[in-house]
């Protein structure tokens, strides 16, 4: 019986160890980046860092601003948003109030590929499609450019939006919807004026899942948006992100240039962590 | 459906905002649709034997994907091999054994933080918290996957854990079973469907990955058996996308990969559904 009792408690604790592995990395990867991300912070001067406005890492004088990517990296994603989230929202509310059901299931099939579909497939449509496409429409010299990562990336934060919209605005109770249209509310006034309402603390968890999506994407951005560190002051100017100034230098950095790009990581850790403290803001009130 | 007694600007609201709808999700439809025709018109063409069959020589000139391919496999069984017991072992633990709801909310929080993080971090830190010590090879990349993916496998096997009716486990106690043998043999049987959804999401999401490989498992391109294979660097299908069609401007062989994977991800697609089906329809039985 005793032996018994032993082996239940050494079982019990082999289980809360693999439960403790989602902790513990957490807890690597925040004191990881941390670790390896303040040396160069401390010598090139936060402000000096965050607010510098030329990233010259190769120079004979080198410096180390990183304005341009994360102004990149805001405005790319905020366009993003912006075209992404009207066309997958108004997408979600067809789908959950209006498409048959036959519809319904084909679409959300199409939408869940497109939500599959690996980010360099992306880039590589865009590169060869928009990139080109960008050039001739705007008689530009080159068309990898802002624009172009601003619709792969409202392409590729479709998926997020739609679904979570979709499953969002499933959940309102049909009583409300039927009220509303005993009121001699029309169908479609109903779905706007009552369904997402009822439905718009899901709407807004999605639409800040789309935002962590787009400021995390590397390599579709990378491969379209021309990738030279310029101020953001043109939709055609080519530019770098955040998370394309990490891994473009990666492979021949040295010195203070590498501790630089860990520096860019912690300040895109510290964004996406920012999403996902609002996110789970957002989530919990669509719970209760 | 309109009511003639309808204003007119009731009436142009109900026509504008169905006309958007119309729009947008023939917009997203379209968009699928065209991403589809465009990769495979212009990448199946260049899928040809020889292609498939053989390793990259400058000598000849020839570009072969085979190393490509057997590293994505090996990749793929690495990461699984390791990831499965860790994640089962971790949904068990919340289903089953945690009493603390403190304990449980913690660890839930720090799955949600994983799945949230983008794919260079985990490249970056995998970089520094394997390959430095390991070289980089493909164990490199498919520990940094495992990390990845841990999140994935937690969530659906957490989600079959629940489905397992509590009067199964209660019975078994009540057969004077402990609880690590209501474990095995109730609790287990009950996540198969959990686990293989998790396999099939994981399968994909390795597939896509790029970001998070390119400094851990590096892109060489040689063909090799899977335990050399993942000791030594290699490139993925995805990786090796990249550099075909970033780096040296092989479009064809950049897009013969790409349909290759827009096929791989129809196909898991499909198959996640029709798991999923089939597990619920034997659910309800």
């Amino acid at each position: 019986m005793k032996k018994n009792q032993v082996l239940e408690k050494i079982i019990h604790g082999i289980f809360l160890l693999l439960g403790l592995i989602t902790v513990g990395s957490v807890l690597l990867i925040t004191v990881y980046l941390v670790i390896s991300g303040i040396p160069a912070i401390r010598e090139i001067g936060l402000i000096d860092f965050l607010f510098g406005k030329e990233w010259a890492s190769t120079a004979a004088e080198p410096k180390y601003g990183i304005l341009p990517f994360l102004l990149t990296s805001i405005y790319g994603t905020a366009g993003a948003i912006l075209i992404g989230v009207p066309v997958g929202f108004m997408t979600a509310v067809y789908l959950s109030k209006m498409a048959s059901p036959r519809v319904k299931s084909v679409m959300q099939s199409a939408v869940s590929l497109l939500a599959g579909i690996p980010s360099v497939v992306y880039g590589l449509v865009g590169m060869l499609v928009l990139v080109p496409g960008i050039r001739k429409i705007f008689h530009v010299p080159d068309g990898a450019s802002l624009l172009a990562a601003i619709i792969v990336l409202a392409i590729m934060i479709l998926p997020s939006i739609i679904k979570m919209s979709i499953t969002a605005l499933d959940a309102v109770p049909r009583e409300y919807e039927d009220a509303s249209l005993a009121l001699g509310a029309t169908p479609i006034e109903t779905y706007f004026k009552v369904s997402v309402p009822a439905a718009k603390s899901g709407i807004a968890a999605a639409v800040v899942l789309g935002v962590g999506r787009a400021i995390g994407e590397a390599m579709a951005v990378m491969m379209v948006a021309g990738n030279v560190p310029n101020m953001p002051d043109s939709l055609f100017q080519s530019v770098r992100f955040l998370t394309t100034a990490v891994s473009s230098e990666m492979a021949y950095s040295s010195g203070l240039q590498r501790q630089a790009l860990f520096s860019i990581a912690l300040v895109l850790f510290l964004f996406i962590m920012l999403t996902g403290a609002t996110l789970n803001f957002f989530l919990k009130r669509e719970k209760e | 459906m309109l009511n003639q007694s309808l204003s007119k600007k009731r009436k142009g609201f109900a026509v504008l905002m169905k006309a958007l709808m119309l729009l947008s999700a023939g917009l997203t439809a379209a968009l699928v649709l065209f991403l589809l025709l465009y990769v495979l018109g212009k990448g199946v063409p260049g899928i040809t034997w020889e292609l498939l069959s053989t390793n990259p020589s400058y000598l000849t000139e020839r570009i072969g994907i085979l190393p490509d391919i057997l590293n994505t496999v090996y990749i793929v069984l690495a990461t699984l091999v390791i990831v499965l017991p860790l994640g089962v072992g971790a949904a068990i633990y919340l289903t089953e054994y945690a009493s603390n709801k403190k304990v449980v909310g913690v660890i839930e929080y720090a799955a949600e933080t994983l799945s949230g993080i983008p794919s260079i971090i985990y490249g970056l830190v995998g970089m520094l918290l394997f390959s430095n010590s390991m070289g980089t090879c493909l164990m490199a990349g498919a520990l940094t996957l495992v990390i990845m993916n841990l999140p994935t496998i937690m969530r659906t096997t957490q989600e079959s854990l629940k489905t397992v009716p509590q009067s199964y486990r209660e019975g078994a106690f009540g057969l004077g079973a402990g609880k690590w043998r209501v474990v095995r043999t109730v609790v287990l049987p009950g996540c198969v469907d959990g686990v293989i959804t998790g396999c099939i999401l994981s399968v994909g999401r390795i597939l896509g990955e790029s970001a998070a490989l390119l400094f851990t498992a590096g892109f060489a391109h040689a063909v090799n058996g899977i335990i050399d294979g993942l000791a030594a660097p290699g490139a993925t299908l995805t990786v090796a996308l990249y550099v075909y069609a970033k780096e040296q401007g092989e479009f064809g062989v950049a897009f013969a990969i790409a349909a290759i994977l827009m096929v791989l991800t129809v196909v898991i697609n499909f198959a996640a559904t029709l798991v999923q089906k089939y597990f619920a329809k034997r659910r309800s039985l």
